[in-house]
């Protein structure tokens, strides 16, 4: 075993580079683990817990880049070393001669593109709120993707933003479409006449994609970041958002998605949505129904059907299942073998994460056996991209999965879209097929269920994503409350007089 | 500017931080300048505060 790290000194690269550049040399022969870091005191902790760290990396700074490699030998690390150190040199050149102007400062920015209105942010949290707050000096609405930036920071750009007239969408913004524009992680969905105003990227893409499935479109979609509707943020840029909405001519209706609003939060909020004089749909997830005049529903995809029913004049309620028939084949080609047995959520997307829990505590009980993971929470991506982009920490556990001869049913999202990995299906399919046939020898089913966030427009390919997924054996469902609703009637058939009552 | 003159205008965006973001705006006809970012003070978060108190004053 031989442990070999280089440092690159003030050489900045942004994490996804990073993620691609260590994915590369870990692919090489006799390459057990690599690494390829800023020089922060968080990665510096990882080095360390990974046993990578060395004297040389531990003397780096936070703009200084390391690599680190463990290899079988000190030949092989050496040399892999200097292919990472090739790939990064390349790719800087390459930046150098491209014809695009690359300021260093926000400054030389403006001046390179009179006009500009919108400045995207997602350098590391430690620096971001200092970006942003130049940003908005300089007049620019922000979109804030960065995350791990402090609550007392949040409070103080989206109240100087307010203050200026300007959006402040984020921290921790995973979603927005402005004018049409889809920004960070975002799908291909027409311009249209529903506003909406988020508090959840995946819940953003997961009712814009429904609403574009439905036949309408987007007028402006506005992120807000995570903890907006907190009691500490108070709802400072929701407000604001929906105000915009409110007065924005080609908006007809509005969709609010976020978790629930601190019990301090929702009057002001609920005040604000009363007055809209548009029709207003709120989802809310896990949070009781609110009263007034807007339309309250538990999930995503009901916020989408309902929102589009209301501008349509048609009337609207919600179902299990958009297909029961379809269901009850589905159920009737995969037997008994999960039945009573655990379910596993493996989920990239938070929002899609947490209605999925909502759903199985609501159908199955809240079991300590059946398991939702958001593999996009803070515990899992210490020093790695989301597992949107990454597809890695997923298909790790989807193989420790099958050894758990508790787990019968496997649930799971696919996000597509700009921002998203380039084909996610096939790592999915790939982890599911080996964990499936590991399952398989060892005489026990496991049943793959999942549902796909996506439009035919997204550079992934809608449907040839569906399809790799269909012929590693997942059952797609068209929303991610019905896929956790089948995985529900999986563990439990007993299920079907409730929920497929329609179908009888 | 307001949200409403934003509604109306085309995006113009300065990009900071990840590439593929600037990548995905150019492609989609988007008007976008990517920074050639490097963490403020040599990535030393103490000094950024301080440059930032230094600014707000």
């Amino acid at each position: 075993m031989a442990i070999r790290t280089e440092v690159l000194r003030s050489f900045y690269q942004d994490s996804v580079v990073l993620m691609r550049v260590a994915s590369a040399i870990r692919a090489r022969q006799g390459v057990r683990e690599a690494a390829a870091f800023m020089g922060t005191p968080a990665n510096q902790d990882l080095l360390e817990q990974n046993g990578l760290a060395t004297p040389e990396s531990r003397a780096a700074r936070p703009d200084d880049l390391i690599l680190a490699v463990d290899a079988a030998d000190d030949a092989v690390a050496v040399e892999a070393l200097g292919a990472a150190r090739t790939l990064l040199t390349e790719r800087r050149q390459a930046a150098g001669t491209k014809t695009r102007m690359r300021p260093r400062t926000l400054d030389a920015g403006l001046r390179a593109l009179p006009g500009a209105n919108l400045a995207t942010i997602s350098v590391p949290g430690a620096y971001a709120a200092f970006e942003a707050r130049r940003a908005l000096r300089g007049g620019l609405h922000v979109f804030l993707f960065s995350d791990n930036v402090p609550v007392h920071e949040e409070i103080a750009l989206k109240r100087e933003a307010v203050n200026r007239g300007l959006l402040c969408m984020g921290p921790d913004c995973g979603t927005a479409y402005l004018n049409g524009i889809g920004l960070g992680f975002a799908n291909a969905v027409p311009r249209g006449r529903i506003g909406c105003v988020a508090a959840s990227g995946t819940g953003l893409q997961a009712v814009a994609c429904r609403i574009a499935t439905l036949g309408e479109g987007i007028s402006q979609g506005i992120g807000v970041g995570g903890r907006d509707l907190s009691q500490d943020v108070g709802g400072i840029m929701t407000l604001f958002a929906l105000q915009a909405l409110i007065a924005h001519r080609s908006t007809e209706a509005i969709v609010v998605i976020s978790k629930p609003a601190h019990p301090d939060v929702l009057p002001k909020i609920e005040a604000a949505l009363e007055a809209a004089g548009k029709p207003v749909v709120v989802c809310m997830l896990g949070a009781k129904f609110g009263g007034g005049r807007a339309m309250w529903v538990e999930t995503v995809d009901q916020a989408a059907d309902a929102v589009v029913a209301r501008v349509s004049n048609r009337s609207w309620s919600p179902r299990p299942f958009s297909d029961p028939a379809a269901i009850r084949t589905a159920l009737a080609g995969i037997g008994s073998g999960a039945t009573g047995k655990a379910v596993l959520g493996l989920y990239t997307g938070g929002t899609l994460a947490h209605e999925a829990h909502l759903i199985l505590d609501d159908l199955l009980g809240p079991k300590d056996t059946n398991r939702i993971l958001d593999l996009g929470d803070d515990a899992y991506t210490v020093g790695r991209p989301h597992p949107m982009i990454d597809p890695q920490p997923r298909t790790d556990l989807l193989r420790k999965a099958a050894d758990d001869s508790q787990i019968g049913v496997l649930l799971a999202d696919l996000v597509l879209g700009t921002g998203s990995h380039q084909n996610p299906a096939e790592p999915l399919a790939a982890g599911f097929e080996q964990a499936r046939a590991h399952a398989a020898a060892s005489g026990r089913t496991l049943v793959g269920v999942a549902s796909v966030v996506g439009t035919s427009g997204d550079g992934q390919g809608f449907t040839r994503q569906i399809d790799r997924l269909k012929s590693a054996g997942f059952v797609v469902l068209p929303t991610n409350a019905e896929a956790a609703r089948f995985a529900a009637l999986v563990a439990n058939p007993g299920l079907a007089s409730h929920l497929l009552e329609d179908a009888r | 500017m307001s949200c409403e003159t934003l509604f109306n205008q085309p995006l113009r965006v300065i990009n900071i931080g990840l590439e593929g973001f600037a990548e995905d705006l150019e492609a989609a006809g988007v008007p976008v300048v990517h920074l050639d970012w490097r963490p403020p003070a040599g990535g030393d978060p103490k000094m950024t505060a301080l440059l930032a108190s230094v600014e707000d004053e």
